[in-house]
C-alpha cells in the first residue's frame, strides 16, 4: 500500500476544489454537486484510514455517509425544483428573499 | 509498489481534472458527466485500498442513483444555462485564493505529520469483503443501521412533501 498521506493529499485537494465550487458558482444544482465532491473526498479519507489502521469502521462510516448523501439529494433536489417552480430561476443569487 | 504509485498519479490527475472540470464547465449536464467521472476514480481508489465492496456501492449508489437524480433534475429544469455575469464580482478571487490558503494548511500538515507511512503489513483475509461488512454492520453497527432506515423514511416523505403541488382551489 501507498503511503497514507499521498490518499490525504488527494482527498484534501478534492475537497478543497468542493469548497471552490460552492463560493465561485451561482448554479444552485452545480453547488449541491461540489458539496457531493466534499463528501466523497471525505470518504476517500476514511477508507484510507480504513486500510492503514487495518479496521473495517472507517469503510462503515463510509457506507453511513453514502445514505446521508442519498437522502440529503434527494431532499435538496426536491427543495431545488420547489424553488425553481415559485422563482423561475436556480441562480442563487436571485434566491435574497426568504418570502414564498 | 511503482506500478502502484504510477497508477495513482494517473487516477489522481484524472480526479482532480475531473473535479476541475465539474467546476470550471458552463453547462450543468457536462458538470454532472464529469462528477461521474471523479465518482467513477475514486471507485478505482477503493478497490486500491481493499474496500471492494464499499467500490460497488460507490459506482450503484453515487455514480448510479444519485447522478441520475441530478440528471434528471438537469433535464426538468431544462437544462438551463445561467448568464455568466456575477453580482460579486470580488468573490471569485477572493474564493480562489482562500481555497488556495485552505489547500496549502492541510498540505503543510500533511508534509509534517510524521508517522503516517505506509503500512506493508498484508490485511486479513477477507478484509473489506461483502462478508466481513455485513458481519460489522449486522452486529456492532445495528442501531446506526435502523436509524438509517428511519433517515431514508424522513427522505422519501420530505422528497413528496416539497415537490407536492396542491390544487388551487377557485
Amino acid at each position: 500500500m501507498l503511503p497514507v498521506g499521498y490518499y490525504l493529499g488527494l482527498s484534501a485537494v478534492l475537497f478543497t476544489l468542493g469548497t471552490v465550487g460552492v463560493l465561485i458558482r451561482r448554479n444552485s444544482i452545480i453547488i449541491f454537486m461540489s458539496i457531493e465532491l466534499m463528501l466523497n473526498s471525505a470518504n476517500l479519507a476514511f477508507v484510507a484510514f480504513a486500510r492503514y489502521y487495518q479496521a473495517l469502521d472507517g469503510q462503515m462510516f463510509v457506507f453511513f455517509v453514502m445514505t446521508v448523501a442519498a437522502a440529503e439529494v434527494a431532499v435538496g433536489l426536491a427543495l431545488i425544483v420547489a424553488i425553481f417552480r415559485t422563482r423561475q430561476s436556480i441562480n442563487v443569487d436571485d434566491l435574497n428573499v426568504l418570502k414564498g | 509498489m511503482t506500478g502502484q504509485l504510477i497508477l495513482f498519479i494517473i487516477l489522481a490527475l484524472v480526479a482532480v481534472a475531473s473535479a476541475l472540470g465539474m467546476l470550471f464547465s458552463r453547462s450543468a449536464v457536462y458538470s454532472a458527466l464529469f462528477l461521474i467521472i471523479n465518482f467513477a476514480v475514486v471507485a478505482v481508489f477503493y478497490l486500491l485500498l481493499n474496500a471492494p465492496f464499499i467500490a460497488i456501492s460507490q459506482v450503484s449508489v453515487y455514480a448510479g442513483a444519485i447522478m441520475v437524480l441530478f440528471l434528471f433534475v438537469i433535464m426538468l429544469l431544462g437544462a438551463v444555462q445561467l448568464r455568466s455575469e456575477h453580482t460579486l464580482t470580488w468573490q471569485q478571487p477572493l474564493a480562489i485564493g482562500l481555497g488556495l490558503i485552505l489547500m496549502a494548511e492541510v498540505v503543510y500538515l500533511l508534509a509534517t505529520q510524521a508517522g503516517l507511512s505506509a503500512n506493508t503489513s498484508a490485511v486479513p483475509e477477507g478484509f473489506g469483503s461483502p462478508q466481513a461488512v455485513g458481519l460489522t454492520l449486522y452486529t456492532s453497527y445495528l442501531l446506526p443501521f435502523e436509524v438509517t432506515s428511519i433517515l431514508l423514511l424522513v427522505a422519501i416523505v420530505g422528497a413528496i412533501v416539497l415537490t407536492h403541488q396542491v390544487k388551487k382551489k377557485e
